[in-house]
């Protein structure tokens, strides 16, 4: 069970909060340029890594705010947490 | 009635006798035993028939590690509880415990023929042996395995006990309440860190607390006095917990750990009454100190589980703490050196023992001390057969050839009553496995060690491999100074004096002169594997533990294999040639011991179990008698039945009523979201699937919202209030997920958007009146609202006042009807209500529920997220073109209705059904198909709503079915349980397909 530290409240239990999967997958700005292999890439493909990965976190029974995650998935050790809109730590790239 | 109670010590209360009964017979114990130790006082070691062959068993530990003594306690229907260890179990007062898996009783069990029959039941004799022919599982072997199979008996009725849940948090949590645990436990609070120290038993002090000899010192005192003062010392210490009986189940991530606490098993029935039970801790501690000590070990060998052979620590353990000795003429079998402690200490208490030890040789100073009481010892001998049915009453030994692979010189028969062995120790390293630690094997004495110590995390004592008490002290204070980073000098000049162990030797199955294959050397006493099995399984070609464990079943009974997981690992090593520490383990998991399911789930039960939501309405609908339907957690009434009237009756009048005169219906449970700010009308553009620019103010609009995949996610109106405000409707199950996806949207696709999303569902009560006669009662109500449709057309808001309280309402309909929906602040829901039932008297105005709005609904052909639809539906598939935007850049979902997937003609397509018989009702989820004589039957869709139409007289149906937008006319076929229903396949709408009847 982990404890993750909203970045808008503090170190919170993990049932708080729900899992919104990776990170910076951006919606695509004009989906209807795109071929459908283009946008089964942006609507299916996700990279589901062993080791540092970035994802989505909603604090949803909290402030209810979505927030960043860096997570190193192999021992579950959460490396970092950052704002929507802020840019990801580059250290763990 | 014999007594092997033999001295007294300071645990076992002699003032305080106790009666209880084990299957049926009475007897006495003391306050201060344990079943086991009282039953063992009693001398009765048989307790219980192996799983399999139905072998009998005796008492093997004192432990948690128990694999035969577990029983059946109490018999009420309610209360009784199977597979209790009877080593853990404190015994009170009117204790009822009873054995297991045996009938008619454990002294003559009929499935003991299993025994003489076991050459025929080899390891994976079920997966052999039940496959043919194929038709028998379901009737004959399945049944018949199941009634031999299982432990205890189930509670068959609901646990009466009360079970508690607390939340704790501590700079550091010690697990563990031996020499080491006391000391981390002491050292942590004596620095100011917040401490919590648990272990599983009565009283602290692990197996040090009951060590009586005399070459183990600490400051010139026997380790066990010294230990003691330790005890008394951090009772006092203000920042210290101490939890007895107190075990952690499980150790996650984060460490966060699990702990049951045991706060009435042990009392007496009239004092358990009303209490709570168990309790169950969520930790959550900076810091966790593993001090879990470690486990000893049996020995493999022939008959090596009659009853009378035990642990050689357990035989101590009876004998110094609770005063019983386990036999009168005991050998003790061993290959380290601490069966000599108990070997010494029977010596001193005056029973009669001698020891056989692998090794050639030993010379440490517990060797030298039992030599010299002049107790006899066979170096380099093995036991090799032991005989006695329900106990055991003599064994052979015989000498070990130089490499240890055979047996030399003749068998020497010995008497004895009962058998003691030490296989070495096994440390508990679950907690450290269970929290994500990985381990490291030490040839030596073959052991696993936790590998690393991560900052948050450590393990000392035994449970880290370190076996004599000066080791475990130095050990255990270096450690935990630098864990904790603290400056202790408590134990700096502590003087410890104990015996060094030099000699080791390990056999994992010892050798005999008898053929593998006609011995029973047991692994897993509880689930009857032997070493043959193992050996069999190898030869069959399994190599992984993982799959040797699950063919063989070792370690997968209720015990886990605390005994058995070592050997065999060990005897598949040894087999396959491979270094053990190659081999891994299987995987630890919690809970470590047993937990019941009542402590797992605390106070949510009953009642608890889920939150429940009601309506301001509430009170009206259960005075009315209304029947109650959960939706979500939503209490909403299903049908109002009057004088006796079945469902199907109570349905049929209220929608009649409905479409006749008027009908009311609690509609405050469906989603409210206001939504406000300047780009809202953008942000509803983006979210529905048409188009809100245009919506003029006062109108309502009917949008449906898609998930970026194009399938629909849900559905609702949604109302213009003013320029930048807008109420937004939902189904009542989606309301939480619509909110949380659009703030999702709203915070990390679009934050540019001005937009601002409030949850309002509890805020107003919506009472909604439909049919002809709803615009009479509406005008009763408010008297100064101009209902005329010019003022008030359909689809449209208005504000008006109910006596002085302002009401918001929308002229929409969902049932087809004429119809109206009064939002009120909740507060003033209840009244709202009755006034509208007050107002309709003379209409006839009928309250209604669920079904029938869902009935009203579905002639109308209107779909019902999460019921015609089921995540795989476009509202291409549900034939609502219609409402997808031509003109829109962009919406949720939009470039998914044209991927290769979505557009294919031959997708399950939402179509009405009528039956041949304008009678009969299909069943919601019933299969479609065209043929019922090709096989496999080719399945074409599935009916999602059913009802009888009392408007239209006639059964009608919506259904899923491919290409079902090009099969209108089409005949097709129900497959029932007992015969074919035919139908026809319809248009979706049934009843008014003008519309006539909203203006009507």
């Amino acid at each position: 069970m982990f404890l993750i530290n909203c970045p808008f409240c503090g170190e919170r239990d993990q049932s708080e909060f729900s899992s919104g999967g990776e990170a910076h997958i951006v919606r695509p700005k004009q989906p209807t340029e795109l071929s459908d292999d283009e946008w089964a890439e942006y609507l299916f493909m996700r990279k589901n890594i062993k080791g540092i990965q970035f994802e989505r976190w909603n604090h949803v029974h909290g402030c209810r705010k979505w927030f960043n995650v860096v997570r190193d998935t192999s021992n579950d050790k959460i490396l970092s947490v950052y704002k929507m809109g802020e840019k990801p730590p580059v250290n763990y790239k | 009635m014999p007594n092997y109670r033999i001295h007294k010590t300071e645990y076992i209360d002699e003032t305080k006798r106790v009666s209880f009964k084990y299957d049926g017979k009475t007897y006495f114990g003391y306050e201060g035993d344990t079943l086991a130790s009282a039953l063992l006082a009693n001398g009765i070691h048989l307790v219980a028939r192996s799983f399999k062959y139905h072998r009998p068993r005796g008492i093997v530990s004192c432990g948690a590690e128990e694999p035969n003594a577990i029983c059946q306690i109490g018999s009420k229907k309610d209360l009784t509880e199977p597979n209790v260890r009877a080593t853990e179990l404190e015994l009170y007062e009117g204790l009822e415990a009873s054995s297991q898996n045996c009938w008619p009783n454990v002294k003559f069990d009929i499935g003991g023929i299993n025994n003489f029959i076991s050459p025929l039941i080899p390891a994976g004799f079920y997966y052999k042996t039940f496959m043919w022919p194929k038709s028998f599982w379901k009737k004959v072997y399945e049944p018949l395995i199941r009634l031999s199979a299982g432990l205890g008996k189930s509670p068959t009725e609901p646990d009466p006990d009360i079970y508690d849940h607390k939340h704790v948090h501590y700079d550091v949590l010690v697990i563990g309440g031996g020499v080491s645990g006391i000391i981390s436990a002491k050292m942590a609070a004596k620095n100011n860190l917040k401490t919590l120290l648990v272990d599983d038993k009565k009283t602290l002090g692990g197996s040090t607390i009951y060590q009586n000899n005399e070459s183990v010192k600490i400051d010139d005192k026997l380790s066990s006095e010294w230990l003691k003062n330790e005890i008394q010392e951090i009772k006092k210490l203000s920042n210290l917990t101490i939890k007895t009986r107190t075990s952690i189940a499980a150790y996650h991530g984060y460490n966060f750990l699990l702990a049951k606490e045991n706060l009435t098993d042990h009392l007496p029935e009239e004092k358990k009454r009303n209490k709570i039970r168990q309790r169950l801790w969520k930790i959550r501690a900076k810091k966790v100190v593993i001090a879990t000590g470690s486990i000893e070990r049996p020995l493999v060998f022939n008959n090596n589980d009659r009853p009378g052979i035990l642990l050689s620590n357990s035989i101590n353990k009876y004998l110094d703490y609770y005063g019983v000795t386990c036999g009168e003429n005991i050998i003790l079998f061993t290959n380290n050196d601490s069966a000599y402690e108990t070997s010494i200490s029977l010596h001193k208490k005056g029973i009669k023992n001698l020891i056989v030890d692998l090794r050639k040789s030993a010379t440490s100073e517990l060797i030298k001390q039992a030599e010299s009481l002049g107790i006899k010892i066979y170096f380099n001998h093995v036991v090799t057969n032991t005989f006695g049915y329900r106990k055991i009453n003599s064994l052979e030994i015989m000498k070990l050839s130089e490499d240890g692979n055979t047996t030399v010189g003749d068998k020497i028969k010995l008497s004895c009553d009962c058998l003691g062995m030490s296989g070495g120790w096994t440390p508990m390293v679950h907690m450290h496995t269970q929290s994500g630690g990985k381990l490291n094997f030490r040839d030596d004495d073959q052991v696993f060690l936790p590998k690393e110590n991560s900052e948050d995390q450590i393990s000392v004592g035994s449970c880290n491999g370190d076996f004599d008490l000066e080791n475990v002290i130095d050990k255990t204070v270096n450690k935990i100074n630098k864990f904790l980073d603290i400056d202790n000098q408590d134990y700096q000049d502590t003087n410890i004096i104990c015996s060094k162990e030099n000699d080791k030797r390990n056999i994992w199955l010892l050798p005999n002169k008898i053929p593998l294959g006609k011995t029973k050397c047991f692994i897993d006493f509880q689930n009857d594997s032997t070493a043959k099995d193992i050996k069999l399984a190898l030869k069959e070609g399994f190599r992984s533990i993982e799959h040797v464990k699950r063919y063989t079943t070792t370690g997968m009974a209720t015990d886990q294999g605390k005994l058995s997981n070592m050997h065999a690992l060990g005897i598949i090593a040894d087999t396959a040639g491979v270094k053990m520490g190659s081999l891994g383990t299987t995987t630890f998991r919690p809970p470590f011991t047993p937990l019941t399911f009542g402590t797992l789930v605390g106070r949510n039960v009953g009642k608890f179990f889920e939150v429940v939501r009601k309506t301001s309405i509430h009170e009206w609908h259960v005075e009315n008698n209304a029947e109650f339907e959960n939706v979500g957690q939503w209490k909403r009434p299903w049908y109002y039945p009057k004088n006796g009237e079945n469902m199907h009756d109570a349905v049929q009048r209220e929608s009649k009523a409905a479409r006749e005169s008027s009908g009311i219906l609690d509609a405050s449970t469906l989603g409210k979201i206001d939504i406000q700010g300047t780009d809202a009308s953008e942000f509803l553009n983006r979210v529905y699937t048409n188009a809100w620019s245009k919506l003029a103010i006062g109108k309502c609009r009917y949008g449906l919202m898609l998930n970026e995949d194009g399938m629909v996610y849900d559905d609702g109106v949604t109302t213009r209030i003013s320029e930048n405000h807008y109420l937004m409707t939902t189904t009542t199950g989606g309301a939480a997920n619509v909110l949380s996806k659009l703030e999702d949207y709203l915070q990390t696709e679009w934050p540019e958007l001005d937009v601002y999303l409030t949850s309002v569902t509890d805020h107003y009560s919506t009472a909604s009146i439909c049919g002809p006669n709803s615009k009479k009662i509406l005008n009763k109500l408010f008297p100064n609202l101009d209902l005329s449709d010019e003022n008030f057309p359909h689809m449209s808001f208005k504000e008006a006042k109910l006596e002085n309280i302002n009401c918001r309402i929308m002229r929409i309909s969902f049932t087809g009807e004429l119809s109206y929906e009064i939002n009120i602040e909740s507060k003033y829901g209840h009244s709202l209500w009755k006034m509208c039932i007050e107002a309709g008297k003379e209409f006839n105005l009928t309250p209604y529920g669920t079904e029938t709005m869902h009935l009203l609904r579905a002639e109308k052909g209107f779909i019902i997220v999460g019921q015609d639809t089921d995540g795989t539906m476009t509202p291409s598939d549900l034939q609502m073109d219609w409402i997808v935007s031509k003109k829109k850049y962009d919406f949720i979902g939009k470039r998914s209705l044209y991927r290769s997937d979505t557009i294919r003609e031959d997708r399950k397509q939402l179509v009405g059904l009528l039956t041949d018989d304008p009678k009969e009702i299909l069943e919601e989820g019933a299969q479609i198909v065209s043929d019922v004589k090709s096989k496999p039957i080719d399945m074409l869709g599935h009916v999602t709503s059913s009802y009888f139409s009392p408007n239209l007289n006639k059964s009608i149906a919506l259904a899923v079915v491919r290409s079902g937008k090009t099969i209108k006319g089409q005949k097709l076929i129900i497959p029932m349980e007992h015969k074919n229903i035919n139908v026809t396949v319809s248009d979706t709408i049934f009843f008014d397909r003008e519309n006539k009847r909203l203006n009507a």
